[in-house]
């Protein structure tokens, strides 16, 4: 069932490309259609999958069979939360994004192309299919951006398409090598996830492999130093781009880091550890003291993506279940409220006044003005600095319980982190909406319209499901857990103490 | 020695034949009753009567199922060779259908006979093992080529890119022949079994060495590898659109396939090895300096281009260099990844010309700022650019992804203890590099907007079927690459 939200979701794409050019209100509603139908997928097939522990297949058809690749889409609990969370954002961002006018159903059809493929990388348990879809992800960010983008759109669109094109093809070289000696070890070719994660690939081609895959997806995840496309990337994308970068495409390069590179080469991981968990500490604390300077409204908050998805990589790099848990649910709970932070900023607030630029918002007065995205910035602050209640800090704290165990000073450093964290927060909703600086008397003829239903709707979903998962974790950790804890999983042989030594 | 028996020659060479008889037909029906009829009637029906001599070709080939070899290897016919030659034909179809819009001649009848001379000179090409069978009919080829590219009378650039491709084709032609003589002289034979036997186990000695770097320089020229490179950007910005078409595709595929076999079959004992840490002096090593070299300047000339056309000959050269690490890897599933790379890359070059060609006619220029807003003026048309665009750099899941994933997972696995990964990074590397510039001419079109009013482009019906059918077998092809693979 859960293979639908792909299907659906291309479906919407032809659908679009067969609309006539200039009816815009049609290209919309086609397209929160599809993705609200895409949604309900999701969650009905997430609910119905009976034991999100293991690897259910969805369907397995040979595709290219002289090199083992098979049509293998499958979905374990880490798939669901994903595959959940990208309908969820994939709807929200449709409605943040409802006042586009300028070719308004080519827009659609890249954004949904966009979400088919993010789908497909979720659900695929073949290593060339994964790829494919990953790889189907970039061009569709690239045309967003470059075309409907603001601030230095190309610039930022190229840098973005260059680094995910480059990380891939690190990745790509990694996979080749990997299937040419699984096939020397297994006896047949293979591209199989479950049937990699069983090979013991020698210490010493990990020792090489890994960081190269590693580092090949972890440039979508953003990792310091590789994470010069974020910001910004995340800038000049127009709203429902941005939402969709942090939303969910930093999550594919995090669960291609898991998924792939973690679960095969897992000597690799541990040879490897520390220098990861460096790096994302390097993040967390590199973004967050960035983000607290900067003067324009969405670097901040792109900075601050940065920061929270050191987080994930932090988790990834502790190798225990605790770690785990809280990375995968730091990639739902970032999804989110990302995801929200940017549909305020760039909708709710540059869209109507035009300008991002910290000086100029102090003078307006925008809580005020446009009350509803005040209270919402104020509430996505809270859930994003990780207070109790949201969904950001039921991860944070289980991936500082993790790492504490394996890096106790790298965890302070985060914590610092944190603090930081808090302080940009605060300073953003200070500045950004609740100034004391003295106001410039509002330009009369140019009232700033109202926040419209689509974004009131699209906000309150987004609020809600942090606060549903910050309150009731467990509705999530149902499914994350068991995945980890089984000892028949793909994830085993990176639990295991010692591994295969 | 048996008599000749011409009715079983006939027999083997029949796709041959009917396509030379289509030559006739074509030029017949041109000088006489299409006589003072207009340059697109002419074209129309020119267009229909070759197609239809190709296609009755392609069908016999594809269905005859025959194994022969004649005269100790002049012409062999294996169900193998006969699909490539189904592939020839239809790269020619194609060439064919996105040349009938063009203005460019006035001579309807002498093109498309000429196009259909240079896929017979191919056709027996790829039917033969012996080298002076392969150098009449790769001559026989050329020449047709030198005149396609020399076809638009009206334009200086044209009659230079010819004469250009003309004098380093002429050059190459001597490299390919002393090496031939060479080889001829050490082994006795000029069939290329008989030449591995002829050279096994005597070693690398100096004419050996000699005969192998100048067969390398020759088919170097052929197939346009750096540093024998230098007349293809010239050939394919100056040569009529269709004719660069031509010269990218049918030839391409050729080239690579009667490569491969020489150096595979005649070169079978000198092979040597270009693994890291592990060489051994042979063909392979000089190949694989080669490939990296076309694969670097290549992919990193083609950034600077400002015509499309110049941009696809940098890029062609650079797809030179991964088809030559097919080659080099001398296996028999490196050899069919290989072809399966030429033939779909062909089939892409086919089709991006022809968007060239249908932009070129409207906007007068192939620079790619007058691809700016392609997307609004033309939307099918510019659809089929990106499919092709994003093929040749390797997106997937187009044919051009796929071919690249076969070809280098085939390199790797050649090598003993992944020893020709460093090609392969290599490769992947130029690759990443490769799509920067397929990006901005797909940037023009997508993203950039048309200078005002500029009026929407009229797609010629012939040529826009034919490039949607090429866009569909892309995309199939890439999809669902077994539907290519069971002929290979």
């Amino acid at each position: 069932m859960l293979a639908w939200t792909i299907y659906i979701t291309f479906f919407g794409v032809l659908v679009l490309m067969f609309l006539p050019r200039d009816n815009a209100r049609a290209a919309r509603i086609v397209a929160l259609l599809t993705a609200i139908a895409a949604c309900v997928v999701a969650f009905a097939g997430a609910i119905q999958q009976a034991n999100p522990g293991e690897v259910t297949t969805i369907v397995k058809t040979p595709w290219i069979p002289g090199i083992g690749a098979n049509y293998y889409l499958a979905a374990d609990g880490i798939s669901l939360v994903l595959v959940v969370l990208t309908g969820l954002a994939a709807v929200s961002g449709i409605l943040f994004s409802w006042n586009i006018e300028k070719r308004t159903k080519e827009f659609f059809a890249f954004y949904l192309a966009l979400i088919g493929g993010v789908y497909g990388v979720f659900l695929s348990f073949d290593v060339l299919l994964l790829f494919v879809f990953y790889e189907l992800t970039i061009i569709p960010k690239y045309f967003l951006i470059a075309r409907w983008g603001s601030t230095r759109k190309e610039y930022g669109a190229m840098k973005l398409a260059l680094y995910s094109f480059v990380g891939s093809h690190l990745v790509l070289i990694g996979l080749i090598a990997a299937w040419v000696v699984a096939k020397g070890q297994l006896g047949h070719a293979s591209l199989d996830l479950i049937e990699l994660s069983k090979v013991a690939f020698p210490i010493a081609f990990q020792h090489w492999v890994f960081p190269l895959v590693f580092v090949g997806f972890a440039i979508l995840a953003g990792m310091w130093p590789f994470h010069t496309w974020a910001p910004t990337g995340h800038v000049a994308a127009p709203t429902a781009g941005s939402m969709l970068l942090a939303g969910v495409v930093m999550k594919l390069g995090a669960y291609g880091c898991l998924r792939v590179a973690m679960v095969m080469f897992p000597e690799g991981v541990r040879m490897w550890q520390g220098e990861i968990a460096c790096l994302a500490v390097a993040g967390i604390v590199y973004g967050a003291g960035v983000a607290l300077v900067q003067r324009d409204f969405k670097f901040v908050i792109g900075y601050s993506s940065v920061s929270h998805m050191g987080f994930v990589l932090l988790g990834l790099a502790t190798l225990n279940t605790v770690g785990f848990d809280g990375a995968v649910l730091q990639m739902f709970s970032h999804g989110i409220i990302a995801g929200l932070l940017f549909g305020v900023v760039g909708r709710m607030v540059y869209d109507r006044t035009h300008t991002r630029d910290f000086n100029d918002l102090e003078t307006m007065q925008l809580g005020k003005l446009i009350p509803f995205a005040g209270v919402t910035f104020v509430i996505a602050g809270i859930a994003s600095m990780g207070l109790p209640g949201f969904s950001g800090f039921v991860a944070e704290f289980q991936v500082l319980m993790g790492a504490w165990t394996v890096f106790p000073k790298l965890t302070i450093l985060s914590g610092v982190g944190i603090l930081v964290g808090v302080a940009y927060t605060l300073r953003a909703v200070q500045k950004g909406f609740y100034s004391d600086a003295p106001p410039k008397p509002a330009d009369p003829d140019h009232p700033l319209e109202p926040i419209s239903v689509p974004e009131r709707f699209g906000a309150v979903m987004l609020i809600g499901a942090s606060l549903v998962i910050g309150l009731f974790p467990g509705l999530l950790m149902n499914w994350i857990e068991p995945c980890f804890n089984s000892p028949l999983s793909m994830f085993a042989r990176l639990l295991v103490k010692g591994g295969s030594q | 020695m048996n008599p000749v028996n011409y009715l079983q020659i006939l027999q083997f060479a029949a796709p041959e034949t009917i396509v030379t008889l289509t030559v006739l037909v074509v030029l017949g029906a041109d000088v006489t009753v299409l006589r003072g009829k207009s340059i697109a009637a002419r074209f129309n029906v020119g267009a229909l009567l070759s197609i239809l001599g190709c296609a009755s070709a392609a069908c016999l080939a594809f269905h005859r199922h025959i194994e022969a070899n004649l005269f100790n290897g002049l012409l062999v016919v294996s169900p193998s060779s006969d699909f490539i030659k189904v592939a020839l034909l239809a790269l020619t179809v194609f060439t064919i259908l996105i040349s009938t819009s063009g203005k460019f001649t006035d001579h309807v009848g002498e093109y498309l006979s000429l196009i259909l001379l240079g896929t017979i000179g191919l056709m027996f090409l790829v039917s033969t093992e012996d080298l002076l069978m392969v150098f009449i009919s790769l001559e026989f080829a050329s020449l047709a080529l030198y005149i396609l590219t020399a076809f638009n009378k009206r334009n200086a650039k044209s009659a230079e890119a010819a004469l250009k491709y003309f004098l380093f084709g002429g050059m190459s032609a001597a490299f390919l022949l002393f090496g031939f003589s060479l080889l001829y002289g050490i082994s006795g034979s000029t069939n290329l079994r008989e030449i591995a036997a002829g050279i096994a186990g005597k070693g690398l000695d100096p004419l050996l060495l000699v005969a192998l770097v100048t067969t390398v320089i020759g088919f170097g020229f052929k197939v346009a590898a750096v540093p024998f490179h230098l007349w293809a950007p010239d050939a394919y910005e100056g040569a009529p659109t269709p004719s660069a078409a031509f010269i990218g595709s049918g030839s391409k595929v050729a080239s690579f396939y009667v490569l491969a076999k020489i150096f595979t079959l005649g070169f079978a004992g000198a092979a040597g090895s270009a693994v890291w840490h592990g060489y051994l002096s042979g063909w392979t090593p000089v190949v694989a300096i080669v490939a990296a070299l076309s694969m670097v300047l290549g992919n990193l000339t083609a950034i600077v281009q400002s015509s499309v056309k110049r941009l696809l000959a940098y890029s062609a050269i650079a797809h030179a260099g991964y088809m030559l690490l097919g080659v080099l890897s001398n296996t028999p599933t490196s050899a069919s990844a290989m072809m399966f790379y030429v033939i779909t890359y062909a089939l892409t070059t086919v089709g991006t010309f022809g968007v060239v060609t249908v932009v070129e006619e409207a906007t007068g220029g192939d620079a790619i700022k007058n691809f700016a807003g392609l997307s609004r003026r033309a939307p099918g048309l510019s659809l089929c650019l990106l499919i092709f665009l994003l093929s040749l750099g390797g997106i997937p899941p187009l044919a051009g992804f796929i071919g690249k994933f076969f070809l280098f997972s085939a390199a790797v696995s050649a090598g003993a203890n992944l020893g020709l990964l460093w090609l392969v990074i290599l490769a992947i590397a130029m690759s990443a590099v490769s799509f920067y510039y397929y990006l901005r001419v797909l940037k023009a079109a997508y993203v950039e907007d048309a200078v005002e009013n500029a009026p929407a482009i009229k797609v010629p019906l012939l040529t826009f079927l034919a490039l949607a059918l090429l866009a569909l077998l892309v995309v199939l092809f890439g999809c669902a690459p077994g539907l290519l693979t069971q002929f290979l």
